[in-house]
């Protein structure tokens, strides 16, 4: 059974499209019941009959029951066609089954497959195989959010608009859309024989590197040196991406198109891991913490300088030194920073308080869209 | 066709419309009771006790076909709305506005396209089983997770968190997650083609660690 739904996938997607396409017509071509017997006609389908052949009514109302009988004729058929056509479509569009044979997989086969989109084979005259599956990109997918959910808990990411899973969600599924879109248009462009599912497969088990990076980089944290995540993107990222550039190779004649497709591909895939690590990891984790505890128990400048303890004493004193001289830069900018501070915000809480009614001030502060946090936004 | 009497148009738009609604195939149940006509008291401590039936299946995961014979997704909603509302990041703070946590939408989104995407897999991949059984099933394990929830707040209203307290609630978590893992295993294996259910398993795996990893990552009381 597996065998032969293989060798139907082996078949180019020209057929695989005019398959569906026949499912389309058969389905038009039935009309409306013709599955019914006799006995279940509905004769509301069929043009609504002349008024001599319904029932006989009284004189009077006679033409008031020909007309309802036709309204809820006309309002019959247009129900039922309109019912026939949603099943229809809901048959052909919302059937999985049209997704089913990309998740015929055993779980050696996604085993190996992920192994082997680490390794880049040697290009040869014959093409490399991709597999139409979709089984191992989702799922590589789903893990990946799941990692950035962990990435960003743990760095703290803050998001205002939104939420974290959705943020995640939108990154993947878009870079794994939009990436594989875009290396299609290329591919046709460039004359390289993928199809778009080839396409999807190849580029979510190219995200199998992003999992791996993502995750021993977070895993492994060094907060100031990023070499190590350096390290990781060019040789994790850099094998899967060659995978993929000597399949690309593989599959494209000519080699102003082999370096269009591959560059896309090797920049997207190097790019966006690039953009995982960064855009959600706490990038200056130094200037954070100096920016948001300004609110909490701030050392006064004179205490720093007895709290740093020299332990070489053959050094000489020159952290104290170098306190020092921050000391003396720092001073004269200090009472500049005071100042702006008092300027902006101190003259918008002053000019609050000083109004007649202190009702309104109080009211005024909770509410997130007042003056005072405006003031405070905008200072921030 | 030679059997067959074909009527004249006029005698069947005469025949007037009556009848049983039910749909031909099925016995009539004429005998069957009308919960129209008993207590109110009756009707909810039916669907409670039904509820609860199947929350102790899932507490004490044996083989059985209780939850996927007769599914109703009460238990699911029940969980996922106390988990949500105790999940919950602190809002309407001046001092952090948006701290971050979870808020009562992700939660709930999280939970039912997790378990939508989690069901669509394993039909995908070729199991028998329907869409609201399984969408049930996976609804009623996130039980065991909900208990190690309330572990964990239990925990959270001592004021000063040592090491100690931390590991206290990451056991219970992973006990959580490792209960229901298990019990959805239970219920859900026999669904599956023999030779994919390792690969059915890990996307309920994922969904599980998410939703634990919401739990231990939540320390705002």
């Amino acid at each position: 059974m597996v065998t032969t739904t293989t060798t139907a996938m082996a078949d180019t997607s020209q057929n695989w499209r005019t398959q569906q396409t026949a499912v389309l017509d058969m389905n038009d071509m039935e009309g409306g019941g013709s599955d019914q017997s006799d006995y279940e006609t509905n004769f509301t389908e069929t043009k609504p009959r002349p008024p001599k052949d319904s029932g006989q009514g009284p004189g009077g109302g006679y033409m008031d029951s020909v007309k309802q009988r036709l309204q809820e004729n006309v309002t019959n058929m247009m129900w039922q066609s309109g019912k026939d056509k949603a099943k229809s479509a809901w048959n052909v569009y919302g059937n999985i089954d049209f997704l089913r044979p990309y998740f015929n997989v055993e779980p050696h086969e996604v085993r190996s497959r992920l192994l082997y989109s680490f390794i880049p084979q040697k290009p040869s005259e014959e093409r490399q195989r991709v597999h139409r599956e979709l089984y191992g990109p989702m799922m590589i997918i789903f893990t990946l959010i799941a990692l950035l959910l962990f990435q960003m808990k743990t760095a703290d990411h803050r998001v205002e608009e939104g939420t974290l899973m959705g943020t995640a969600f939108g990154v993947c599924f878009t870079y794994w859309f939009g990436a594989s879109g875009l290396i299609w248009v290329l591919s046709y462009v460039c004359n390289t024989h993928l199809t778009l599912i080839q396409i999807l497969s190849m580029m979510g088990y190219g995200m199998g590197s992003h999992c791996v990076v993502i995750f021993l980089g977070t895993i492994i944290h060094t907060s100031h040196d990023h070499l190590f995540f350096y390290a990781l993107w060019a040789i994790v990222g850099g094998l899967s991406t060659l995978r993929m550039v000597s399949i690309i190779v593989s599959r494209t004649q000519g080699q102003t198109q082999r370096m269009i497709v591959c560059g896309a591909v090797a920049t997207l895939n190097l790019l966006f891991l690039l953009y995982l690590h960064f855009a959600y990891h706490q990038i200056v984790e130094d200037l954070s913490e100096v920016f948001i505890s300004s609110n909490k128990n701030l050392q006064p400048m004179e205490n720093i300088a007895d709290n740093v303890v020299v332990d070489d004493k053959s050094a000489g004193n020159v952290p104290g030194e170098v306190v020092d001289e921050v000391k003396q830069a720092i001073e004269p900018l200090e009472e500049s920073v005071v100042n702006l501070v008092d300027k902006t915000i101190g003259a918008t809480v002053k000019q609050l308080i000083d109004k007649d009614n202190v009702d309104d001030t109080v009211k005024v502060l909770p509410d997130k869209d007042g003056p005072l946090m405006g003031a405070l936004k905008d200072t921030a | 066709m030679s059997d067959v009497e074909f009527h004249e148009q006029s005698d069947l738009n005469d025949v007037s419309l009556e009848g049983d609604i039910t749909a031909p195939g099925f016995k009539a149940d004429d005998d069957e009771f009308s919960t129209l006509d008993e207590p109110v008291k009756d009707t909810v401590m039916r669907d409670v006790r039904a509820v609860g039936v199947k929350f102790w299946h899932v507490l004490y995961p044996k083989s059985s076909t209780a939850l996927l014979r007769e599914w109703d997704l009460w238990g699911p909603l029940i969980l996922c709305v106390f988990i949500a509302m105790l999940l919950q990041g602190k809002s309407d703070d001046l001092n952090n506005m948006n701290d971050g946590g979870p808020q009562f939408a992700e939660v709930f989104v999280i939970y039912w396209v997790g378990a939508v995407v989690v069901t669509l897999n394993t039909k995908l991949l070729g199991g028998n089983i329907s869409f609201f059984q399984s969408v049930c099933v996976l609804g009623y394990c996130v039980c065991p997770l909900a208990i190690a929830l309330i572990i964990c707040r239990c925990i959270l209203i001592v004021d000063e968190q040592t090491t100690m307290l931390f590991i206290i609630r990451f056991v219970a978590v992973v006990l959580g997650f490792g209960w229901s893992t298990f019990a959805s295993t239970a219920f859900l294996a026999d669904s599956q083609p023999p030779n994919r259910k390792i690969l059915a398993m890990y996307p309920i795996f994922l969904f599980y660690f998410v939703i634990s990893w919401l739990i231990i990552s939540h320390t705002h009381s």
